[in-house]
């Protein structure tokens, strides 16, 4: 049925060639297919056209965050951003905000780097099993949802633009999930406030706007660290006159 | 002079799924150094694509439920193939290895006691599967990779393993290559545990990451590991069959096991005529081969696929219970699942064979190698139950390590052959050049042999004559090459990967091709009963250039765990 005609459909895609130092845009014609993704596009060039362009993907199924990309200029997953969604050419580079690797792929390691200096779940009680209400597992679900693609990372201008002591939105997000986890026994608002860096964080929001999760990262949680932060380390009269100038 | 890094350890593990970190964690508690190394990258690992739950018979649902129980349905749903032993170690340990990812900080959703919610999952007796939302394994290998980082481990990712090195028979040591920077790393170690996980991708329809091409299968095969099982290949019953991109991508049983029914075109619950007691919820294979005989009976829909229906349940409750679903038939099919039917197909999710194991230490048939998870067999026999596999690596990755670290208890290290490294470079390395076949179009042409010669149903015939197809397949394999270097090449994996996938495809079906009869997951139209003769398990080893057979006698269950199992009956 569509599939004749869509075989005779091709698109043009714009692959950001990179041997990690200098690069430039190559463009490449893939037939177009039912439903296709930008990784479908990207994969057909790497299997048929030039196999020695290096990309990152796992799952295919938007789970587990390893196809982190910017399709025009906006952090995406490639297995989650649709080729029909897209009008006009198709553009795909690799995260600005990462070391680049090759061609698409960037060195995310720092991440593994940061979780480890992030105090771990620390537990309230040694033995369990733990009678915990539904009502406490909601807040911290949402953090828990992350898959760890660091879009919010890639997006974050301050690690983009400044490279600050700021450890970027996935960690805040990581020290909330425990923070709000009902059985831990610390507070992360130190860490985050002295040696993560929270405070340079503005709160301009563009990392939730980036997540494939839906996680509200700046209005759950790093406002909630932020505040958290304050309560702990500042007169809150202070505080509140801060906050209304603005 | 070749150039490689080397580090050293006293135990290897190759793969960070929730098998390789969980034996990560027992070793490192036994005093031992690891390093850990894995393909993709930390976190990735198919683990996390587990929907579900996990299997454990906490009873804080039914509380009838126990581990009497548990050992039955995996016995049965295993068609009495599976190892008694290893499941009576699953299901007395599954629910301590829940209590304890708690302890680690992982995180269930709740019952209104407080207690942890179970839900109900094909073949297991009462609501077994402790989860949260449908992001079970998310939260699993989350919670032990944290665990696992803050250990201070070694963690080597995207690191592709290409070859084992024996001494004298005793493992010595695994070369590896480094993707990020393409250069070459010895691994050392006394003992060494393979955790890689499936082979999925050697079907053309399947529910299976980038990375599950039997890697650690074929390391096995090739250091003289035994493999056993390899017939039994679980078809998924729900898979997406459209759009053509999102093809063979999975649609967990907790729709079914939260209420949704399935449905052919004609609008019939198809289901209470295949199994009218157990219904949606049967085990995977019964589900899938209904899917299938509806499919081919001509009652599908527009995509070849029939209807899996949870709307009736309304939206709140979807929105709940199967965020993830919700989203993915949104994104990918623009379909809301809240009001209209999805449209599913069976999917090739799981390998219930693998390396074959001692079942108290994970030890293979090659001295200082053990093995768990998925790319280890024994525990599921014919058939899989839904949730086991979470409780597999979690119950067998602590035994993995325990069973490492013991052993490693006063040996000393023994070196690999210098020149068998150094060959090894060069075989990588002489993949690298100009043109010869490109390693896509040979992968292409197997999974399709595999989807079509080795699918649901399968005949000795159509079997034969995929068994030739990939011997030529084979022949072909020894001229693919690519262009470009060494770092972060991904047709050279491709190359590399497509020799192990050969070792699995060979291995599934020979022996798929030997068992004449239908039993779980292998289903023979030219055989289509079950027979006595064959309660045996197949065992794979490389032999020369060849691959030899064998067939063991299942062991029998001891009186005093027989009384809780139905016994097998034979038409």
């Amino acid at each position: 049925m569509n599939g004749s005609e869509n075989e005779k459909k091709k698109i043009q895609i714009s692959i950001y060639r990179t041997d990690g130092k200098s690069g430039e845009y190559k463009d490449y014609e893939v037939p177009l297919e039912e439903g296709m993704v930008v990784l479908d596009a990207v994969r057909y060039v790497q299997e048929h056209i030039d196999t020695t362009l290096a990309i990152r993907w796992n799952c295919k199924a938007a789970r587990c965050g390893s196809c982190a990309a910017e399709i025009n200029n906006m952090p995406k997953l490639m297995c989650k951003t649709r080729i029909d969604s897209i009008n006009g050419k198709i553009r795909v580079a690799p995260m600005g905000a990462f070391r680049g690797v090759a061609d698409l792929v960037t060195d995310v390691s720092e991440n593994y780097l940061i979780n480890r200096q992030i105090p771990e779940f620390s537990p309230k009680e040694a033995k369990s099993p733990w009678v915990i209400k539904q009502m406490d597992v909601e807040r911290t679900k949402e953090f828990r949802k992350c898959i760890e693609c660091f879009l919010c990372q890639d997006v974050c201008h301050v690690i983009r633009e400044h490279k600050a002591g700021y450890v970027g939105p996935r960690h805040i997000v990581k020290a909330a999930s425990l923070d709000m986890h009902p059985m831990d026994n610390l507070d992360r608002s130190e860490f985050l406030n002295k040696e993560a860096g929270l405070g340079y964080c503005n709160i301009t929001k563009c990392c939730q706007d980036v997540c494939p999760e839906g996680i509200k990262i700046t209005d759950n949680a790093i406002i909630q660290e932020k505040e958290r932060a304050v309560d702990r380390f500042y007169d809150p009269l202070f505080w509140v006159r801060r906050k209304k100038k603005g | 002079m070749v150039v490689y890094k080397s580090f050293e350890s006293d135990i290897l593990i190759i793969g960070a799924g929730g098998a390789g970190l969980r034996a990560s964690l027992s070793a490192l508690e036994h005093g031992k150094s690891i390093n850990i190394v894995t393909k993709s990258l930390i976190g990735k690992a198919h683990t996390v694509m587990a929907e579900g739950g996990i299997a454990a018979s906490v009873g804080d649902v039914d509380k009838e439920d126990n581990w009497t129980v548990h050992f039955a349905d995996t016995i049965v749903e295993g068609v009495y193939i599976g190892n008694w032993r290893m499941a009576e170690l699953l299901a007395k340990q599954a629910p301590e290895r829940v209590y304890e990812l708690e302890r680690y900080g992982a995180v269930f959703d709740r019952t209104p006691e407080g207690k942890i919610m179970q839900r109900a999952f094909g073949g297991h007796t009462y609501r077994r599967l402790c989860h949260v939302g449908d992001k079970t394994g998310l939260e699993i290998i989350r919670t032990l990779e944290d665990k696992v980082l803050h250990t201070g481990a070694k963690m080597f990712d995207e690191v592709y393993i290409t070859k084992l090195f024996l001494n004298e028979g005793r493992f010595a040591g695994a070369l590896g290559l480094e993707m990020r920077s393409g250069e070459f790393v010895l691994f050392k170690a006394k003992a060494l545990i393979i955790s890689t996980g499936g082979c999925g991708r050697v079907y053309k329809v399947t529910s299976n990451s980038w990375e599950s091409t039997g890697d650690g299968l074929a390391l096995a095969y090739n250091a003289g590991a035994e493999l056993m099982d390899m017939e039994m290949i679980q078809f998924h019953p729900t898979g997406m069959v459209w759009p053509q991109s999102a093809k063979g991508l999975l649609v967990t049983e907790s729709v079914r096991g939260e209420g949704g029914i399935l449905l052919n075109s004609k609008h019939e619950r198809f289901m209470l005529k295949y199994s009218p007691e157990k219904k949606e919820l049967d085990a995977r294979d019964v589900v899938a081969r209904s899917n299938y005989y509806e499919i081919m009976a001509g009652r599908g829909g527009p995509h070849g696929g029939v209807y899996l229906d949870i709307s009736h349940k309304g939206r709140d409750f979807i929105l709940k219970k199967l965020p993830g679903m919700y989203a993915q038939f949104k994104e990918f099919a623009g379909i809301d699942i809240t009001k209209e039917a999805m449209e599913v197909a069976p999917t090739v999710h799981y390998q219930m064979g693998g390396i074959r194991v001692d079942p108290y230490t994970c030890a293979t048939s090659v001295e200082g190698v053990f093995s768990a998870g998925e790319v280890a067999s024994g525990l599921h026999g014919a058939n899989r139950l839904g949730g086991n596999s979470l409780a597999d690596i979690l119950v067998f990755g602590k035994l993995a390590g325990e069973g490492a670290a013991k052993w490693t208890d006063g040996k000393q290290e023994t070196d690999p052959d210098e020149n068998e490294v150094n060959d090894e470079i060069k075989r990588v390395d002489g993949l690298l050049g100009g043109n010869g076949t490109n390693p896509y179009d040979l992968i292409d042409e197997l999974t399709s042999v595999m989807q079509d010669h080795f699918g649901i149903v399968r005949n000795g015939n159509q079997m034969k004559e995929g068994i030739r197809m990939l011997d030529e397949i084979e022949k072909r394999s020894g001229a693919v090459m690519v262009r470009g270097g060494l770092k972060y090449n991904h047709g050279l994996l491709a190359c590399l990967e497509l020799q192990n996938m050969l070792v699995a495809c060979k291995a599934i079906a020979i022996s798929a091709n030997m068992r004449g009869e239908s039993r779980g997951a292998h289903t023979r139209s030219d055989f289509p009963k079950r027979s006595r003769k064959w309660k045996v398990n197949i065992v794979c080893k490389k032999d020369g250039n060849k691959l030899s057979t064998r067939n063991v006698e299942v062991e029998e269950i001891p009186a005093e765990l027989a009384k809780y199992v139905k016994p097998e009956v034979y038409e």
